[in-house]
């Protein structure tokens, strides 16, 4: 797309808040910006992901606290190439904003000139077109503060959201996770590296190269060949043990 | 640990006062019809360093049957059955003592002589044993009221500290960019309401401004502060936001400390209500009765919403300021339901003089 047909056609935006005035402000706000035109608006994450996949939109305005999923989780979850504006009162979340590649992060109350810079450096992003795997950057930034809680999928039109007491196991897939909660399988485009890094590592033992598990979802090692283990989960399943994988077990087993 | 042998300075006084008593139970021993002086020194002096020992037991009795809180009848017969126990055990030593001496050539009558002192030894034993009770009581008295001190200074920091964490956190500055943010939205689209919402908001300010110096306010103050703070907090929420009251005159009436119920509205409102997405309604009730003021915030919440940060931090702080103030006469749950979540509190009703 040239500098002249992006001018011709505004690009396509979203705007989710669950506060109305705040809404309301960024519409108006907005709506003297060139380049850009308001195709929808939310107010919660859900909606927020159901609007961009029916509405197709190039940059998401997006606030951080929200019901059911919160900024960062719709981030990890929209399609890479979108450009986020994080929109928001709390500036603590900035470091980890930035982490996750979000575009700009604009701090309420602001001004309109404030908005417009926003959509100047999305527009910016958008040209130059460097889509992020939000899914790693996001573990990334989680390091920072605390382990994850919780972990969301996308699965179609659906989100899965598994809290960490419920994921049992999760099994390396070429570029996917394939994580194991409740007898169910999801999978999720993320390395086992950056999910390993972001959950708790007391809780979450990587047995394998491929393979991480739960502990309290372990019901018991056995021995498997030579010098090899297996780990049983409480459901049955039977997870390859590495040597290093065993050492880390015993480690934290004691 | 007994609080002599736990304190290294308070041993060697000990000892050395017992010298005095070694001469006197000498003199007694010795006295006409008795032991030759010099049987009574050889008997007196290990015997009376034996009951500085022995007499360190009376401390225990001592704390079994304390002074004041104890009936006469059972801190007699416990102190009585302790004094012979003791005194007679003491008897046995120094017959035993004298037996030995008496072995040597010079000393073959001790023992006979010894046994006609026994008498006189277990009066003393008894004596003894008062005194040694006596100074247990007094220890007692100074180690409750050394605690008791310490315990005081710890609840004035701990009040100091709460106090200074609750003025802090009066006003979150969230609370307040949020509102703002909603201030310069309406000044376009729909003026009187921004006005409205800037009056309310320097209601809320003033107040919350106002509150934090007392040391005490009524409930109907607190809860005037609340309202103010929720007029705020409907004009953001919109019809998300419910609130439902349930009060009694006494209650309104009743002393608490303040900004009390404001960090458990904020709360319920931040981590409750704004996690759903329809929003819901909070729930204040303020009874008194029975000499107890309870007050109940009740708050739905979604439980697949994530979790906001610092949620436990507002209610840490309004937990440890009612400790400050009540002591254990303040009780304080939070419990967090399928899908809703319920402070309450029960203090000592104070009412106004």
């Amino acid at each position: 797309m040239t500098e002249t047909a992006a001018a011709a056609a505004p690009l396509p935006v979203l705007i989710v808040d669950d506060e109305g005035p705040a809404r309301a402000l960024l519409r108006q706000h907005l709506a003297g910006i060139p380049g850009v035109r308001v195709v929808g608006e939310c107010a919660n994450g859900f909606e927020a992901l159901r609007l961009a996949g029916e509405l197709s939109p190039r940059i998401v305005f997006l606030d951080i606290e929200m019901p059911k999923l919160d900024g960062f989780e719709v981030l990890e979850l929209l399609d890479p190439a979108i450009a986020v504006v994080f929109v928001t009162a709390y500036d603590s979340y900035a470091v980890k904003a930035f982490d996750v590649h979000a575009v700009d992060y604009v701090l309420k109350p602001f001004e309109a000139s404030r908005l417009a810079a926003a959509v100047e450096r999305a527009l910016e992003r958008l040209r130059r077109g460097q889509p992020v795997r939000a899914a790693e950057l996001h573990a990334e930034a989680r390091r920072e503060g605390g382990s994850l809680s919780r972990v969301v999928v996308r699965d179609g039109s659906r989100v899965h959201i598994i809290p960490v007491e419920k994921l049992d196991a999760v099994e390396a897939q070429d570029d996917y996770v394939a994580l194991k909660s409740e007898g169910r399988t999801y999978l999720k485009q993320q390395t086992l590296a950056s999910l390993a890094a972001a959950l708790d590592p007391s809780r979450f033992v990587r047995v394998h190269r491929s393979h991480l598990v739960r502990l309290d979802a372990l019901a018991r090692l056995e021995a498997f060949g030579k010098a090899g283990h297996v780990a049983i989960l409480a459901d049955g399943s039977r997870i390859p043990v590495s040597r290093e994988g065993h050492a880390r077990l015993r480690a934290l087993l004691g | 640990m007994h609080p002599i042998l736990a304190h290294r300075g308070r041993l060697l006084p000990y000892l050395a006062a017992c010298a005095p008593l070694a001469a006197i139970l000498t003199a007694l021993l010795a006295r006409p019809g008795g032991l030759f002086l010099g049987e009574a020194v050889a008997l007196a002096v290990p015997l009376t360093f034996a009951y500085a020992f022995m007499g360190l037991s009376a401390w225990y009795p001592c704390r079994q049957v304390p002074l004041i809180r104890s009936r006469a009848l059972p801190l007699v017969l416990t102190h009585a059955a302790a004094a012979a126990l003791v005194s007679a055990t003491w008897v046995g030593l120094g017959v035993l003592l004298a037996g030995a001496l008496g072995l040597a050539p010079a000393l073959t009558g001790l023992p006979g002589r010894f046994a006609a002192q026994a008498v006189t030894l277990f009066a003393a034993g008894v004596l003894l044993y008062l005194l040694a009770a006596a100074l247990s009581y007094v220890l007692l008295a100074l180690d409750a009221a050394a605690e008791a001190e310490r315990r005081e200074a710890e609840l004035a920091i701990l009040a100091r500290e709460a106090e200074l964490a609750a003025l802090k956190a009066q006003i979150r500055p969230h609370f307040l960019f949020n509102s703002l943010n909603s201030i310069a939205s309406l000044a376009a689209s729909d003026p009187p309401r921004a006005q409205q919402m800037c009056v309310r908001l320097g209601d809320f300010l003033r107040r919350s401004l106002s509150l934090g110096e007392k040391a005490s306010i009524s409930v109907g103050e607190e809860l005037e502060l609340s309202r103010a703070y929720l007029a705020v907090e409907e004009l953001r929420f919109g019809a998300r936001l419910e609130v439902e009251e349930e009060l009694d005159d006494r209650g309104y009436r009743c002393l608490v400390p303040p900004l009390l119920l404001q960090p458990l509205i904020e709360n319920a409102v931040r981590h409750g209500i704004a996690t759903r997405v329809e929003g819901g309604t909070l729930r204040v009730g303020v009874a008194c009765g029975g000499g107890r003021l309870r007050i109940l915030v009740e708050n739905p919440y979604d439980p697949e919403s994530p979790s906001r940060p610092g949620g436990g931090r507002g209610l840490a702080n309004v937990r440890q300021r009612l400790t400050a103030r009540y002591g254990e006469e303040a009780l304080f749950a939070a419990k967090r339901l399928a899908d809703r979540y319920l402070v309450v509190i029960s203090v000592p009703a104070e009412m106004p003089a």
